[in-house]
């Protein structure tokens, strides 16, 4: 498998070559590196905005920022992590690269609506950026009613047009991994023979296209209510406030899998590669991706215990959260259980494996002390809830962001990067996470409330801990810039499959073919057969 | 359509026609094949099932709507019966007669294209279209009145009262208030509808063009088929609109004289 193919024909980086043939490429690969470019630039606009937040945080005055700025600055930090980096980080860079190939096919279903779904989510930052530039925004990105409608004097209606209009990238990629799962397998490729990866993109395009259109309308009732009168949230105008919050919260809670989900995907890839072993219990964690998706849709009232919902559907709510931990805890213990006895090796990979599954374990059970409801009522909008879901949305999903981009860089751009930069890199990341979002715990269970810019002297030092942790995280993030780009112009050549990894993607030269494979594939043995004869299969 | 394709485990249906060099006879292929589709059968199914998918998600769409319809209707079913008083039954029966014609017209045009007719596909578009236009023409009339009326949600909003016998009303009064919440939902719901009305006759016109041009037999119809489920989807949210909106509520009235 890691030879060369003989016959090659030219990789999909070379020709044709131009700025209008990469704008008009209908090539999934190319249009997940123009996907790459954009959503690292916006990583580093979100990032910018979290500095401000943590340069405010190291005083306990609010000297740094005004009140009404540092809310813009809390405010821009979430909605351009959210909508611009997180949501389409992995499903949009490594799904669109990957999916088309892992299960051996030409190109997604659609390739011209994936073009499109680029340009679309370009529409959407250009005109959230424009409302950043014209007053901004400090409604938090929640756009809580009736601020957001009748009092805010931001640029709230702008920053809702734009994230209605990048919601429909989002389903117009839902839509085509879905088509292109259900109809567009190689011969052979059954659905039991599918990387766990594609399971779990299969999982996510399901919330992408069930969730994304209620908020889509959800924010364009919001901006119905703001510019043209209309009344749905405003108590003035007759309408319920918490009703916001129900359409909000049940697109949004499922936003946090689409956001994790794809980040189990790429670590049940990493895990068996680094571990030369099949995935331990592959159907129990293909389903259970399947699981966290429909019970993701049955938990968003955990965001309103203290919004008059009534104690009965709380306690049901806070039930159903209970049973996410179960699936989750699913796939934690069977990638445990992969590596267990495996020949794991110590490569860049690797290393975000390890990352990930310490700081997503912490993510998850402290997301049960919340789904508990008399802790939450005290843990409510304070630090404890930030450092939750940032151990699950920083610690999760960019850690797996950051392996899947390792592991498959080689694939992706032909060339190999530095190994020790890469290890480095990682454990940097791993260090300032903590120190960064650790104390946070502390803090938010002494009651420092979240979106405050000034604070009782007493949590300075936990706070300047944080505020110091923040800046090795950037250094962490800031050094693949470097490497990765290095690679590209001075990196050694890439063999076909540098890790000795599984899968139809590592048949194939690096960086791929336009059309992917020289010949059709036809699939006639199980994902990650690493030791033949062995296997056992279910389903 | 795909009647001849056997429907076991999608994906795999081509081991037998398509061996390890089968995209080197594409030449030989319908010219309408992208080339990363075996065949126009894959083709046609995956674009269907892509427009379904896409419906599905339409349906979650409105259904943020409907949901908040449902919620304030329970909330305050006075100034809902109100309110669709004031909506006008005649022109709402009429606009869902028209859709129902111009489903029919649609539906005739894709069986003129999988039976090669030219004539029948221009002709049926032409005619869906039309009855799609005049939807909108009479909507305008509608909106134009509720503008006329005060009965616009903002400031100069002003609801008067409906006549209803005694003890329909339990709230004597007629709640302007959350009538005004009505005619917001109102708006939302036949706005966001009328918006989807204006796509689907962009849709149809670049489809006729197509079918002018001869674009479309038996062989290949994709674009017809997959267009035309869109356009039922938009009258058949329009078929659950016009009794929510319109009839529940209003037969109250009719009923006892009033």
């Amino acid at each position: 498998m890691s030879s060369t193919p003989t016959v090659q024909s030219s990789s999909y980086l070379d020709a044709p070559y131009g700025v209008a043939a990469w704008l008009l490429t209908k090539d999934h690969k190319r249009i997940a590196m123009l996907y790459l470019i954009s959503i690292t630039i916006f990583f580093a606009v979100g990032g910018a905005f979290a500095a401000g937040i943590r340069l405010e945080l190291l005083t306990p005055k609010g000297d740094l920022w005004t009140d009404d700025m540092y809310n813009k600055l809390f405010t821009l930090h979430g909605v351009v992590m959210i909508f611009f980096f997180l949501i389409p980080s992995i499903p949009a860079v490594l799904g669109n690269f990957l999916l088309p190939i892992m299960i051996g096919t030409k190109d997604l279903a659609f390739p011209r609506i994936n073009l499109l779904s680029w340009y679309i989510y370009i529409a959407g930052a250009t005109i959230t950026l424009a409302a950043v530039f014209s007053g901004g925004l400090d409604t938090g990105w929640t756009f809580y009613t009736p601020y957001s409608s009748a009092a805010s004097q931001t640029a709230v209606s702008t920053a809702a047009i734009g994230v209605f209009v990048t919601g429909f990238s989002s389903i117009l990629t839902g839509l085509n991994f879905i088509v292109t799962v259900h109809r567009m397998r190689a011969p052979g490729m059954t659905w039991f023979r599918l990387p766990l990866f594609v399971w779990a993109q299969y999982a996510t395009s399901l919330v992408m296209i069930l969730g994304t259109p209620v908020i889509a309308i959800t924010i364009l009732l919001v901006f119905a209510e703001r510019a043209l009168h209309l009344g749905f949230f405003d108590p003035n105008r007759g309408g319920d406030p918490v009703l916001f919050q129900h359409l909000f919260w049940f697109y949004s809670h499922p936003a946090v899998y689409i956001m994790i989900l794809p980040g189990m995907g790429v670590m049940s890839e990493l895990v068996a590669a680094v571990s030369r072993k099949q995935v331990f219990g592959y159907s129990f964690v293909a389903f259970s991706s399947l699981a966290i998706a429909i019970l993701g849709f049955l938990v968003w009232g955990h965001h309103l215990f203290v919004s008059s919902q009534s104690i009965y559907a709380g306690l049901v709510f806070s039930i159903i959260t209970m049973l996410v931990a179960v699936p989750s805890a699913v796939k934690t213990f069977n990638w445990a259980a992969t590596m267990y006895k495996g020949s794991v090796t110590w490569e860049s990979p690797t290393y975000w494996v390890i990352g990930f599954m310490g700081l997503f374990t912490i993510g998850g059970l402290t997301g049960l002390f919340l789904a508990t409801m008399g802790l939450d009522i005290h843990l409510t909008d304070t630090y404890f809830v930030v450092a939750h879901f940032h151990y699950i949305m920083v610690g999760g999903a960019i850690m797996a962001y950051m392996g899947g981009l390792h592991f498959w860089w080689p694939k992706m751009t032909g060339k190999m990067y530095s190994e020790a930069g890469a290890k480095a890199s990682a454990i940097l990341v791993f260090v300032g996470f903590n120190l960064t979002f650790f104390p946070q715990f502390v803090l938010g269970y002494m009651g420092m409330p979240r979106r405050y810019h000034a604070y009782p002297e007493e949590w300075q030092v936990l706070n300047v801990l944080s505020s110091a942790g923040a800046s090795v995280l950037a250094l962490g993030y800031l050094l693949p810039a470097f490497y990765f780009t290095y690679s590209i112009f001075k990196g050694a050549k890439a063999p076909a499959n540098p890790w000795g990894a599984k899968g139809l993607e590592w048949t194939i030269p690096s960086p791929p073919p336009t059309f992917n494979f020289d010949e059709d594939p036809v699939v006639t043995e199980p994902a990650y057969n690493y030791k033949p004869g062995r296997e056992v299969h279910v389903g | 359509m795909a009647s001849g394709h056997e429907h076991v485990l999608p994906g795999t249906h081509a081991v037998a026609g398509h061996g390890a060099s089968a995209h080197d006879d594409h030449a030989h292929h319908n010219p309408n094949l992208q080339h990363h589709f075996y065949s126009m059968e894959q083709q046609l199914e995956a674009s269907t099932f892509g427009m379904w998918v896409f419906l599905v998600t339409e349906i979650m769409f409105f259904g943020g709507m409907f949901m908040v319809y449902i919620l304030y209707r329970h909330l305050y079913p006075d100034a809902w019966m109100h309110g669709s008083n004031h909506l006008d039954v005649t022109l709402g029966a009429l606009n869902t007669g028209v859709l129902i014609c111009s489903s029919l017209t649609m539906v005739l045009a894709v069986r003129a294209a999988q039976v090669s007719s030219r004539k029948g596909q221009i002709v049926n578009l032409i005619l869906t279209i039309l009855f799609g236009a005049t939807f909108l023409v009479v909507k305008y009339f509608e909106y134009a009145e509720k503008f006329h009326h005060n009965l616009v949600p903002g400031p100069h909003f002003n609801a008067p009262t409906a006549e209803f016998p005694a003890g329909i009303i339990t709230d004597p009064t007629h709640d302007p208030l959350h009538q005004q919440l009505f005619f917001s939902i109102y708006f939302m719901l036949t706005g966001v509808h009328a918006a989807h009305m204006i796509v689907g006759i962009g849709i149809m016109l670049v489809i006729l063009a197509m079918a002018i041009r001869g674009k479309f037999d038996a062989s290949y119809y994709t674009p017809v088929e997959v267009s035309g489920l869109y356009w039922h989807f938009v009258d058949v949210v329009w078929i659950f609109l016009f009794p929510l909106l319109y009839l529940l509520g209003a037969h109250v009235s009719a009923a006892h004289g009033g």
